[in-house]
């Protein structure tokens, strides 16, 4: 073989293959670039024109539903009154996740392409959201039902006049069990000591949930977090993980394995169980106390103000927050079944669908509300804090 | 195009130039980014400074020594269960497939149609502590009879082995389905037993295959943490659970590039030892 001739098969080689390797190569280049960028013309701030759409961001099983025909009717009769459509997604499956997917183009001064989203208060990422700029302030003039606002939740900490955000549910976390393979499991020790539940039980994998349930198991303030009662609650989370009674840390998808039987019990949220409905499921609150927290809706920048505050001035007219509360068992609408902060709304209820009202879960007594706490905010922004509980949870 | 009968020689890089501009845009500036990043000290609330930290490495190196050494002891089991289940299967489509061939890469193909999240999560109901197979391997004494499957280092291996199966599978099926078959009737000529054939000729053959999917198995693998969040405990966490939750949870951005840096470098230096081992002319075939 002469040079001249492998040089040239060398070279056709090297065009058949640079040819097919560039259309190869390009192709996803080419997808990325038609690919929208979710970028938005923003609202200006002092629009008074309601949007053709509301796009709201929620978590699963948050909204009241039809199972016939699985519309949400409350949305629906938002559309008929205000002619807004609610483009309502739920892609919120925890804080910290959602928050890394909004942060990127708010940090970069771009739209989310939503006008409404839901953040925890006993997790980093709302006061943070609020800190960093990246919240719009609610238009109070288009909200006057905000009177309606339950007095406790007026003022919170990294919220202080509510100029940006407004509750959306409160829940509590407590302990639920299977009573076809346990007895009652009423105290995080039992939950994380008794030997029968070894590798059957599971721990929530939120900071503010977990930890404020093992401070208070530990007879420790869960709302003044120190140095010596983390370590202390740390140290217990450890032991169940190590002597490997803890079999998972979770989110919402302790749910599942809990109604099929794989749990035992778990650390878990008081609305998800009114909502699985299973007779064999109880929840309860620790015999030490529980937690109670606030998810909180905010617009994130960029979103259209006007529209998502009369949104927010619809749900807090008592009427409405008892349907989406409470359902209707006429025409078979399940309710969202957490904690409502508007004034009013078991008055409502009461009339609608008095077997929720009496729920003491969904509308819980003083004696409970007595008995539930709110974590420590600063503890939640503690990076030696996270660090340390995400190295448990995660390594 | 005169200009392109002038300089002939210029035409196949001005056809690789799309190819390099995206390999440039897509891996080369991230890439370039990330190393930057690993670089930084700083928190999410306070903002981040390049300051030439590398005590980020020392970090990841030194703190989740065990969550390396996992991911590698897994990924490598799940490359090898996924090799031996593969290889036979590979070899009966195209040895014996006949006209069937298509259908059959189809069913080897088919789960992928389905999302990489959905496909683990149907493990958890496969691997239920109440569910057939737990059942039988404790009706057989495989396991006791408190025993379980899910959350355990065995779920996390299957989940793998399952996930990248078919990287595994197409790889050995193209460089099997190009074997000359009359190599091997001429090795049985020469006095082979069918075995020996195999050994001889189509294993040495097929090589290319077998390195391209050991590889694009276990690279991948390496560096999962949907397997081990979903069908694992907190024994059985990987590094990507770390580096997950260091960018997601913590954003520690700086932490999760040094860590995604040591582990490229390990996959790096893993690969060339094997490349070396098994000959690196073979991945060309």
């Amino acid at each position: 073989m002469t040079d001249v001739f492998e040089q040239q098969l060398t070279r056709q080689e090297l065009l058949r293959r640079g040819a097919a390797a560039g259309s190869i190569l390009t192709l996803p280049g080419l997808l990325a670039a038609c690919g929208g960028t979710g970028k938005k013309a923003a609202a200006g701030p002092t629009s008074h024109q309601l949007a053709k759409t509301l796009h709201f961001s929620n978590w699963t099983l948050y909204m009241d539903t039809n199972n016939k025909n699985h519309t949400h009717p409350s949305l629906i009769d938002f559309q008929r009154k205000y002619g807004v459509h609610v483009q309502y997604t739920e892609d919120i499956n925890d804080n910290a996740s959602f928050f890394a997917k909004i942060q990127g183009p708010l940090s970069r001064g771009q739209s989310t392409g939503r006008d409404l989203i839901v953040l925890t208060d006993n997790d980093r990422y709302l006061g943070l959201t609020i800190k960093k700029g990246w919240a719009e302030k609610l238009d109070k003039s288009a909200i006057p039902n905000i009177k309606n606002l339950i007095d406790v939740q007026r003022h919170p900490s990294f919220d202080p006049n509510r100029d940006y955000s407004l509750p959306w549910q409160s829940g509590m976390t407590g302990i639920a069990y299977n009573d076809k393979l346990t007895g009652p499991v009423l105290s995080i020790d039992d939950l994380f000591g008794n030997p029968k539940l070894k590798g059957k039980v599971t721990c929530l994998n939120s900071m503010g949930d977990a930890l404020g349930l093992v401070m208070l198991a530990n007879g420790d303030d869960p709302s003044k977090v120190t140095d010596k009662t983390f370590n202390r609650a740390i140290a217990k989370v450890k032991k169940a993980v190590d002597s490997k009674q803890i079999r998972q840390f979770t989110g919402n998808d302790y749910a599942p394995p809990l109604a099929k039987g794989d749990l035992a019990a778990a650390m878990s949220w008081s609305g998800d169980i009114s909502q699985i409905g299973n007779p064999h499921i109880h929840w309860n609150l620790p015999t030490d106390g529980g937690d109670i927290w606030t998810d909180n809706m905010l617009i994130p920048k960029g979103g259209d103000v006007y529209t998502a505050s009369v949104y927010m001035n619809y749900v807090y007219d008592p009427k409405v927050a008892a349907l989406m509360e409470g359902g209707d068992p006429k025409t078979g609408d399940t309710g969202i079944y957490y904690i409502s902060a508007v004034k009013g709304t078991k008055e409502e209820v009461l009339k609608t669908n008095p077997a929720v009202a009496k729920n003491p879960l969904i509308f819980p007594s003083k004696k409970t509300l007595d008995n539930v706490h709110i974590f420590d905010t600063n503890a939640l922004n503690n990076q030696k804090y996270i660090t340390a509980w995400q190295n448990l949870v995660s390594a | 195009m005169a200009f392109l009968h002038r300089h002939r020689g210029l035409t196949p890089y001005l056809l690789l130039a799309p190819g390099l501009a995206w390999l440039g845009v897509f891996f080369v500036v991230p890439l370039g980014f990330l190393a930057y990043q690993s670089l930084q000290s700083g928190n999410f609330d306070i903002g981040y400074a390049f300051t030439w930290t590398w005590g980020n490495y020392w970090h990841a190196v030194r703190d989740y020594r065990a969550e390396f050494i996992r991911s590698f002891e897994y990924a490598g089991i799940a490359t090898v269960l996924a090799f031996v289940v593969s290889y036979p299967v590979a070899y009966w489509i195209a040895f014996r497939g006949g006209r069937w061939k298509n259908l059959l890469l189809l069913f080897i193909v088919a789960p992928f149609f389905v999302t990489y999240l959905i496909r683990t999560l149907a493990w958890e109901t496969i691997l239920s502590d109440h569910g057939f197979v737990v059942r039988t391997l404790q009706h057989v004494h495989i396991l006791s009879p408190g025993g379980r499957l899910l959350a355990t280092a065995t779920a996390v291996v299957a989940g793998i082995t399952y996930n990248f199966l078919p990287f595994m599978a197409l790889p050995l099926y193209v460089s099997l389905e190009q074997i000359d078959q009359t190599l091997v009737e001429a090795a049985q000529d020469l006095y082979a037993s069918r075995w020996k054939a195999f050994l001889r000729v189509t294993l040495p053959l097929s090589l290319p295959g077998v390195i391209a999917g050991t590889l694009l198995t276990f690279i991948p693998a390496a560096g999962d943490f949907i397997n081990a969040q979903l069908l694992g405990s907190p024994q059985n966490h990987m590094i990507g659970n770390v580096i997950q939750s260091k960018f997601l949870e913590l954003t520690d951005y700086p932490a999760a590039a040094s860590m995604s840096f040591v582990l490229m470098i390990l996959i790096l230096i893993a690969v060339l030892a094997y490349a070396r081992a098994v000959g690196t002319e073979k991945l060309t075939g």
